[in-house]
């Protein structure tokens, strides 16, 4: 009690602990250095190497190569069917799962249990059978399917199944950021909103998303990494067509078949970019903003 | 603005936390819901706010039957015990928060709505804070926000939920005082909630003592402290000590001997006796209460000794002078000068 408390007190600093002083609950520090060597290593083999070998298959024809491989017409239709799909799935993910948290973390109703259940379900499930799915529900043999072809309507084999697909395997990253964001925050100012005279409206603009706004951010960029690079459920449904329903995973499993291995790492190349600019922003994100995404899940 | 509240019963899944609880608040009165956790003055308060809608009964603003109304159309300003100041908007913003969510006809100019928020800043005493986050502020100050925030949109009624509950013992003195100014200055009527009865009775004009969803009674901080309607009201408020005695030929007997009190209006049989531990005097033997003391500590300026009488299980305290040879084992009579005999059934 007498230590170092000399300093004036600051209930907003939390307790530094005295200097030179291991804390009885520590690890003895060889175990600390196992347990840390365990997981780079780990991390290295099964992460990093990988990522590090796309590069080096990508370049290993020259640059020249390298950039060749985008100048192609598939190549370029893939991308743009891939940025197209993410433009689709990424904000109707948003809304629904904006919309499943808000139900989740602010009502109780029969069925809350089982609505949970059901967000998680894409994750348990095999992507190649959420394609499945699709292709039962929209095909030409399924109970939709005449219906469909008489108005013309293409879903299955065509760009609408892919982003179907797409919103399916993508929908839990947002809504699981979300609801345990929610209920640790409360309805406190929520509350303290409407007492002062907002609709609901106002209340949901003003007050709830400027203190959701870090894990909806997270949640956008863990979707958008997942929606860019599904393969499973998108192959079901897409049909292959090249210059038209082929996203950039397709088409890099499309030149791998083809023995078009620096074509094919070439493009994985742009989809490992795209992984480690979404580690670089996240790692920014908790950097910059750790306090406050720690602080917003409390009072 | 006066309130009534009438024949309210809250129900949360057939949990009865509101029973039958009717109630009238005068206009600019600052009125006190005391009571234990669990008494149902918070589910109250928030019903009055429109926060709940009550399973049965009505509320009236004033002569308006406000039961329907949502809570942004009964204008309450409420204050809430964890202040829910919004943590992305500085001091200022929140303040000016309720001014500008009000739709355009009634919103007044930007320029205005700036000037009255710099205004009740410098009445809650801020003044210089205005573009502070929350999160850089003490306790005491965020709770002085709030009120701010609350008073802006210039409410019918002024509701507090436990307002210093999670503030400090210095810093809740302060406040107390300073709650008690603004509300003499601005002379809203105010609600507050609180399970403090020290706070209660010094802020408010009137108590209302609850108890399992129920009021036990109404009345000034004197009526509630020195003519409590029951056994409950004695022992929240102020300290007591209570004894079973038996009422007999007008008479209170305790272990078969008469103590020397009379009870002309009770009736003959069980009772329990309620008196406070400062409102005694030592006698010689004779009749009188009687026992023996296990322990003594000093309290302030007086001596508080726990006796055994004769036979009963619990311990009496009472208080003595703080210099009496009160030892262990000592034998000390005593009458109590001002006392409650509650029959059993109540007890």
């Amino acid at each position: 009690m007498f230590e170092a408390e000399t300093s004036v007190y600051d209930s907003r600093r939390p307790p530094q602990p005295p200097e030179h002083h291991t804390r009885p609950t520590t690890e003895r520090r060889w175990i600390k250095w196992l347990l840390i060597g365990m997981a780079v290593t780990f991390m290295l083999l099964v992460l990093v190497l990988p990522l590090v070998l796309v590069f080096v298959e990508a370049f290993r024809k020259g640059t020249e190569v390298y950039f060749k491989s985008f100048t192609d017409r598939s190549a370029i239709a893939a991308i743009q069917l891939t940025l197209l799909v993410a433009a689709i799935a990424v904000p109707m993910n948003l809304i629904f799962g904006v919309a499943a948290s808000w139900c989740v973390a602010r009502y109780d109703f029969k069925g809350k249990s089982f609505l949970i259940t059901l967000i998680d379900l894409p994750f348990s499930i095999s992507p190649v059978v959420s394609g499945m799915v699709y292709v039962l529900l929209f095909g030409a043999q399924s109970a939709i399917g005449p219906f469909l072809k008489a108005y013309d309507i293409e879903i299955v084999f065509a760009v609408p199944g892919i982003v179907l697909a797409t919103m399916f395997v993508t929908f839990p990253f947002i809504a699981r950021e979300l609801i345990p964001l929610m209920q640790s925050q409360g309805n406190g100012d929520e509350e303290a909103a409407i007492s002062l005279g907002a609709t609901g409206w106002q209340t949901f603009w003003r007050v709830t998303v400027p203190n959701i706004k870090w894990g909806l951010l997270y949640g956008v960029l863990l979707c958008n990494a997942r929606a860019m690079g599904e393969f499973g459920a998108v192959s079901v449904l897409s049909g292959h067509i090249r210059g038209k329903t082929n996203t950039m995973p397709l088409h890099i499993e499309i030149l791998y078949n083809e023995y078009n291995f620096a074509g094919a790492f070439a493009v994985a190349s742009l989809l490992a970019m795209l992984a480690l600019v979404t580690l670089l922003l996240k790692t920014l994100l908790e950097f910059r903003y750790g306090d406050e995404l720690a602080g917003t899940r409390r009072h | 603005m006066e309130i009534r509240v009438q024949n309210i019963r809250k129900e949360f899944s057939r949990y009865p936390a509101l029973n039958e609880v009717s109630l009238d608040i005068r206009s600019g009165e600052l009125i006190a819901l005391l009571g234990p956790s669990g008494s149902g003055k918070t589910t109250l308060l928030r019903l009055i706010a429109g926060l709940e809608t009550p399973t049965a009964g009505r509320i009236f603003f004033g002569d308006e039957d406000a039961s329907s109304k949502s809570v942004q159309e009964r204008n309450v300003g409420f204050v809430f015990q964890a202040y829910a100041l919004f943590r992305n908007m500085t001091v200022l913003e929140n303040i000016m928060f309720g001014l500008k969510v009000r739709p355009r006809a009634t919103r007044p100019p930007a320029t205005e709505i700036r000037r009255r928020a710099m205004e009740l800043l410098d009445l809650v005493q801020l003044t210089g804070l205005h573009k502070r986050f929350p999160q850089q502020l003490s306790g005491g100050q965020r709770q002085r926000v709030a009120l701010a925030r609350a008073l802006a949109i210039e409410p019918r009624v002024l509701l507090l939920d436990e307002p210093f509950g999670a503030l400090d013992a210095m810093v809740r003195k302060e406040l107390r005082k300073w709650l008690r100014e603004i509300h003499d200055h601005t002379g809203h009527t105010t609600v507050f909630v609180t399970h403090d009865q020290e706070e209660a009775l010094e802020l408010a004009d009137r108590l209302v003592v609850m108890s399992q969803g129920k009021i036990e009674q109404v009345g000034s901080p004197d009526e509630v402290y020195d003519r409590p309607a029951n056994p409950f009201v004695f022992g929240f408020i102020g300290e007591s000590s209570s004894l079973p005695v038996t009422v007999e030929n007008h008479e209170l007997w305790v272990g078969g001997r008469a103590i020397g009190l009379p009870a002309p209006h009770e009736a003959a049989g069980d009772a329990k006796l309620f008196f406070r531990p400062h409102d005694v005097e030592l006698v010689e033997d004779g009749a009188a209460l009687a026992g023996v003391v296990v322990a003594s500590r000093r309290v302030g300026g007086t001596r508080r000794v726990e006796l055994e009488i004769g036979g009963y299980p619990d311990r009496i305290e009472i208080d003595l002078p703080f210099d009496h040879p009160a030892a262990e084992k000592t034998r000390i009579a005593f009458r109590p000068k001002r006392w409650r005999v509650f029959e059993s059934a109540k007890g």
